[in-house]
């Protein structure tokens, strides 16, 4: 295919089947989508549906470090009958030089669909431009991460029965993480009532509030001291160190929205702790054998929720 | 009363942002080695009241894709264009809804700023989103 007719190409199947070939951002996807893959994640995760994308190949690329995404879209790719093409960029032409957009184009050929992570932001966006199969976004830079924000409302929906309405606290980083920033979008677009809860200068940009507000009618409460007492869900996120000029401050804010045990007496029995992970430090290590710590059963719904996704962009 | 001598051919930006027309003449690449007359005018009285840039550019038609450049710096400036010492068009630039090709994101992590590619930015609510990093900015920020 000429790359220049990429674009037109893509409009009309957008058109044709009423929905993006490729998953960018989560403002692409609208709220029936959603509803429609977490409904697809549940029936996979309950063994009552079977994706079957024998024949086909997924390629992963991963331009820079990833355990849980990557590994979780070669589980889903093999568990739909996929084959995996693993471009490494250690060992590739970008060593030579060879550009980012040259690169798509050629693994394009090799395979029936991309996952791309990488740090620049917008780079997803760009590889499904000149790539006229499916490209799914793992991560670019500071922007969206889309499946993550997928996994996380699924996640939310599986502990609570429902996501309209509940108490959901987001606590840590509102500045930069993309998870933060995503998740918000999905609650809003869900009815949920947000609290977020960040140390003095990491709060989150008012403006994109505002343009969620404008959307979708945001219920938001911000606050800067760690209480989840009222929460239904509580969604943990690392302060980074290196965003604070002064490491003693560093520590104490740290310390001071560190999720402990202790703090979790006040909190509602059936609370959900969740957290896109790695955690460093940022909840207790008792905590994670509390009935309320789902974390970890977060991480592993990666897997039926990614299948989902690639049932629903190679359909 | 300052006066400036009329042009045969070329264009007119009247109405300017009062301290843009300097910029103005940056993004249309009028610079040192720029081998015709160029004027450029500066706080000068408006009719419609406060003060307005005017930059008088011979031997040179600003054509659309350079008018939304301009738009972004000074929306409502005016863009006359020179024939035969008459004006024969005459249009008020506005930003577009859309830009393609035109315009930097101004974000430093941008992939738009590492891999060559045409850059696109779509108007919301008077700001543009970049139509890769999706971060949403001013329109000045994009010159």
């Amino acid at each position: 295919m000429n790359y220049g007719l990429v674009a037109v190409y893509k409009t009309i199947f957008s058109i044709v089947y009423g929905a993006y070939m490729d998953l960018i951002s989560i403002r692409d996807v609208g709220l029936k989508d959603i509803e429609a893959i977490l409904d697809t994640t549940e029936k996979i995760h309950n063994k009552e549906h079977e994706v079957d994308l024998k024949g086909k190949i997924l390629a992963t690329l991963f331009f820079e470090p990833s355990t849980r995404t990557k590994l979780s879209f070669q589980s889903a790719a093999m568990r739909c009958g996929m084959e995996i093409l693993d471009f490494l960029p250690e060992s590739s032409s970008l060593k030579k030089g060879e550009s980012f957009v040259d690169t798509i184009k050629t693994v394009t050929g090799y395979a029936d669909a991309l996952a791309v992570r990488h740090p620049k932001e917008g780079s997803a966006r760009l590889a499904a431009s000149v790539s006229n199969k499916p490209v799914v976004n793992g991560g670019d830079g500071g922007n969206q991460h889309p499946t993550q924000t997928l996994i996380d409302l699924f996640s939310i929906r599986k502990s609570k029965g429902r996501i309209k309405g509940l108490n959901v606290t987001l606590l840590g980083d509102m500045k930069h993480a993309r998870t933060m920033r995503s998740l918000v979008y999905g609650l809003a677009m869900f009815n949920a009532n947000i609290t977020l809860v960040s140390p003095k200068g990491l709060e989150m940009d008012p403006r994109y509030l505002d343009e969620v507000n404008k959307k979708f009618g945001l219920n938001v409460k911000i606050d800067n001291t760690p209480n989840y007492s009222d929460a239904d869900v509580l969604y943990v996120c690392r302060i980074q160190a290196e965003r604070f000029a002064d490491p003693y401050e560093a520590q104490r804010v740290q310390e001071e929205f560190r999720v402990k045990k202790a703090d979790l007496k006040d909190a509602k029995e059936d609370l959900a702790i969740l957290h896109p992970l790695p955690k460093i430090n940022e909840i207790e290590s008792s905590i994670d054998e509390m009935p309320q710590a789902k974390y970890f059963e977060q991480a592993h719904y990666g897997i039926p929720l990614r299948m989902a996704v690639l049932e629903y962009l190679l359909r | 009363m300052l006066k400036v001598d009329t042009i045969e051919m070329g264009t007119v930006v009247d109405h300017i942002k009062a301290g843009k027309g300097g910029r103005v003449l940056e993004v249309l690449k009028i610079g040192e080695d720029y081998p015709h007359r160029v004027a450029l005018m500066m706080h000068v009285p408006s009719k419609k009241g406060g003060t307005k840039d005017i930059v008088k550019i011979e031997g040179k038609i600003v054509g659309d894709e350079a008018a939304n450049i301009i738009a972004l710096i000074s929306p409502g400036a005016t863009i006359n264009i020179i024939q035969n010492e008459k004006v024969e068009k005459k249009f008020r630039v506005e930003l577009p809804a859309e830009l393609k090709g035109a315009g930097k994101c101004p974000n430093p992590n941008c992939i738009t700023n590492s891999e060559e590619t045409e850059n696109r930015f779509k108007m919301e609510d008077g700001n543009y989103r970049c139509g890769y990093c999706e971060k949403l900015v001013e329109a000045e920020e994009l010159v």
